[in-house]
């Protein structure tokens, strides 16, 4: 079987050779870069910009958005049909394709992630490591650890004042070339569609910056939802553990302090919500009133085809919902949360429709193709390009998460930052 | 010892160093060089395609899975030939089965999952069969977005795809707005119509063009001026598909019609 046509329908008249190439990985390659340079630009509204009330949000979401960052790469491997040559990227770089870009601008950023959180830190793994050489007896675990702190630090012990002024300097140095550098790591996967000239749909010099807004639209409610999530768990922990310890911050503290959080916050995922939808009926707008060549087979995509995905999904359950639940005086945390969420799934229905929805026509502009997603696998091919797959690059982030978390935790560090 | 701060500003200088003679192998690339010595280059292969002459037997694209060894059962096709059934309404009906592997063998029009459709021979108002392959732009759209240079252009403007490079991405699949790229089932690379460069270079003609009876399809040198290719080129009315894309197909139509796609 060729390439595609486990899941492409096909009607009307399609070229022999079209199929849906181009599949749920790829709707997963825009999706996941988006949450990384989203949770970065979250966390450097903090250190850059100095918005105080984020502070307790931006260590988190720089963390995740270090462990967010090998899971960006996951979904080009998994599509790749010669994936052991994905280095080819790096080796052979043909500077005309946008693609060829990926390896430099990728490495840039994750570098850039690295050495921030290295400096964001860096007190704390001395710290830690001066406590471990002291203990006179060590357990198995410990000297692990030690080893690993040591190896962390660099050699970089100090810890005076200079030192860890320098350390401050240097993260906002890092996080204000990181703002661009994240919209750059992201409106460059929009320029990979937009600059496709074969494709009606896609064809748009707005698709960067369209894909740069909901970019971080989704980074901010991602990092929402998983504050939200680690809060109520941490809420759960102390409960039990004030039973015992009654100096503790108490549960009400907690939640305050959560509130206040998810509130600032949400302000600034609605700022970009705003930006994101406008620009996004702006093409709309503009491809209906133009109405060239190709209007007539998009027209029938968009209002007919794919009405339920773009309309209902996207902009109403994905974009208005959400704004109503955020705008309604009297924000609660499950009410931020159940927004949060309806806006990662509207994220997601954008790329979505832009991805799928741009092969739903065929190049002739005589026929459709519809895309069946794989949902469970009887090979290779439709694993990775199948909903079992999409769910591994979804999960992948969160364990990650967790393991970056057991080294350099979130939660419970004082630090001058 | 040298200290790190040392090393780093080596480093870099180096780099910076040996980067600069580096750049010259591109500026003074030795083949456009010699290029721009003498003039162009002496064969640019072009293709001819006469609508008038296909009666759509699909000899041709038969001829071209057996010699390009494509999988013949796989539904995908380096070149194929559509049927365009105009109504008198003005509707258009366009088909393509199995890329006419095996011609057309049915008057009923296939709609892919919709299944066949009837049209009456009294509604027709004309019919024509399109035979397409690769156009070898002289701006090629997919050599332009492969990430790792896999698809590249020949001198002769033959444009080919190298199959132990190709990562696989489908770039090029989705660049190309004809539609003649696919994956080839069993190498799963990047694969395409090469316009026979093998026969070719060794002075045959590509296979469509040797299989075709009615002699619809003709490869040719249009720098010569006395290829019979080029004259009716240079000399009769003809047209390329899709201009606006400002890809400079050098695959030309004689006969085209506003209704091919």
């Amino acid at each position: 079987m060729v390439h595609g046509e486990a899941w492409t329908i096909k009607e009307f008249f399609v070229y022999p050779n079209e199929y849906i190439y181009w599949s749920i990985q790829i709707v997963m390659y825009p999706f996941m870069t988006g949450l990384v340079a989203g949770a970065f630009v979250l966390s450097s509204l903090y250190h850059v910009f100095g918005v105080k009330q984020l502070k307790d949000i931006a260590r988190f979401s720089l963390v995740f958005s270090l462990a967010l960052l090998p899971v960006a790469m996951m979904p080009l491997m998994l599509h790749l049909q010669q994936p052991l040559r994905g280095i080819n990227v790096m080796m052979t770089p043909h500077f005309t394709s946008a693609i060829a870009a990926f390896g430099i601008v990728f490495t840039t950023y994750g570098m850039i992630v690295a050495s921030e959180i290295w400096f964001v830190y860096r007190q704390f793994i001395v710290e830690t490591v001066l406590e471990l050489r002291a203990k006179q007896q060590r357990t198995v675990v410990e000297s692990l650890q030690l080893l690993t702190y040591s190896v962390l630090s660099l050699g970089a012990m100090d810890l005076s004042p200079e030192a860890l002024h320098k350390d401050e300097r240097a993260v906002s140095i890092l996080a204000g070339i990181g703002i661009p550098v994240a919209c750059f790591l992201h409106g460059y996967a929009g320029f990979i569609f937009g600059s496709v000239k074969a494709n009606a749909l896609w064809m748009t010099p707005l698709m960067p910056v369209i894909f740069i807004c909901s970019a971080v639209v989704s980074g901010i409610a991602l990092c929402i939802v998983t504050y939200i999530i680690t809060m109520e768990i941490r809420k759960l922990i102390s409960a039990w553990n004030r039973k015992n310890n009654p100096r503790l911050p108490s549960t009400e503290e907690l939640k305050s302090a959560e509130i206040l959080t998810v509130t600032m916050t949400v302000k600034y995922l609605v700022m970009f919500l705003v930006l994101a939808i406008t620009l996004e009926m702006l093409d709309l707008i503009f491809r209906t009133y133009t109405a060239v060549k190709s209007w007539d087979i998009l027209r029938s995509v968009i209002y007919e085809r794919d009405f339920f995905k773009i309309f209902v999904l996207q902009y109403g359950l994905g974009n208005l919902v959400p704004f109503i639940l955020f705008l309604w005086p009297g924000l609660t945390i499950r009410r931020a949360l159940v927004g949060t969420l309806l806006v990662l799934m509207g994220v997601f229905m954008m790329r979505w429709n832009v991805v799928i929805g741009g092969q739903a026509f065929s190049a002739s502009f005589s026929g459709f193709m519809e895309y069946h997603l794989p949902l469970w696998p009887h090979d290779m091919e439709t694993y990775k390009e199948g909903l079992l797959g999409a769910l591994t690059v979804i999960t992948t982030p969160f364990v990650l998460f967790y393991m970056v978390t057991r080294v350099l935790p979130v939660f419970g560090v004082k630090d001058s930052h | 010892m040298i200290n790190r701060r040392e090393f780093c500003k080596k480093t870099m200088m180096i780099a910076g160093g040996l980067a600069i003679p580096l750049t010259a192998l591109e500026i003074f690339d030795p083949r456009r060089l010699h290029a721009e010595k003498d003039g162009k280059e002496k064969v640019r292969w072009v293709f001819l395609v006469d609508i008038n002459k296909c009666v759509g037997c699909g000899l041709c694209v038969k001829a071209c899975k057996i010699e390009n060894d494509v999988n013949w059962d796989a539904n995908v096709t380096r070149t194929w030939v559509e049927r365009y059934v105009v109504t008198k309404d003005g509707q258009v009906n366009i088909d393509s089965p199995k890329g006419c592997r095996d011609g057309f063998t049915t008057q009923k029009i296939d709609q892919a999952h919709i299944g066949l459709k009837e049209i009456k021979p009294e509604d027709i108002a004309k019919g024509f069969f399109v035979p397409k392959l690769c156009n070898h732009c002289e701006n090629p759209p997919c050599v332009q977005v492969c990430p790792v240079g896999a698809t590249y252009q020949t001198q002769e403007g033959v444009v080919l795809v190298d199959r132990s490079w190709c990562i696989g991405c489908g770039y090029c699949v989705m660049g190309c707005p004809y539609g003649v790229r696919f994956f080839h089932p069993e190498l799963h690379v990047a694969e395409k119509c090469t316009l026979c460069y093998h026969r070719l270079s060794q002075g045959l003609k590509s296979a469509c063009v040797d299989a075709c009876p009615f002699g619809a399809r003709r490869v040719g040198n249009i720098r010569d001026p006395e290829d019979p290719v080029t004259k009716i080129i240079t000399m009769e009315p003809v047209n390329v598909l899709k201009e606006e894309f400002g890809t400079k197909p050098q695959v030309f139509y004689l006969g085209s019609s506003k209704e091919v796609k």
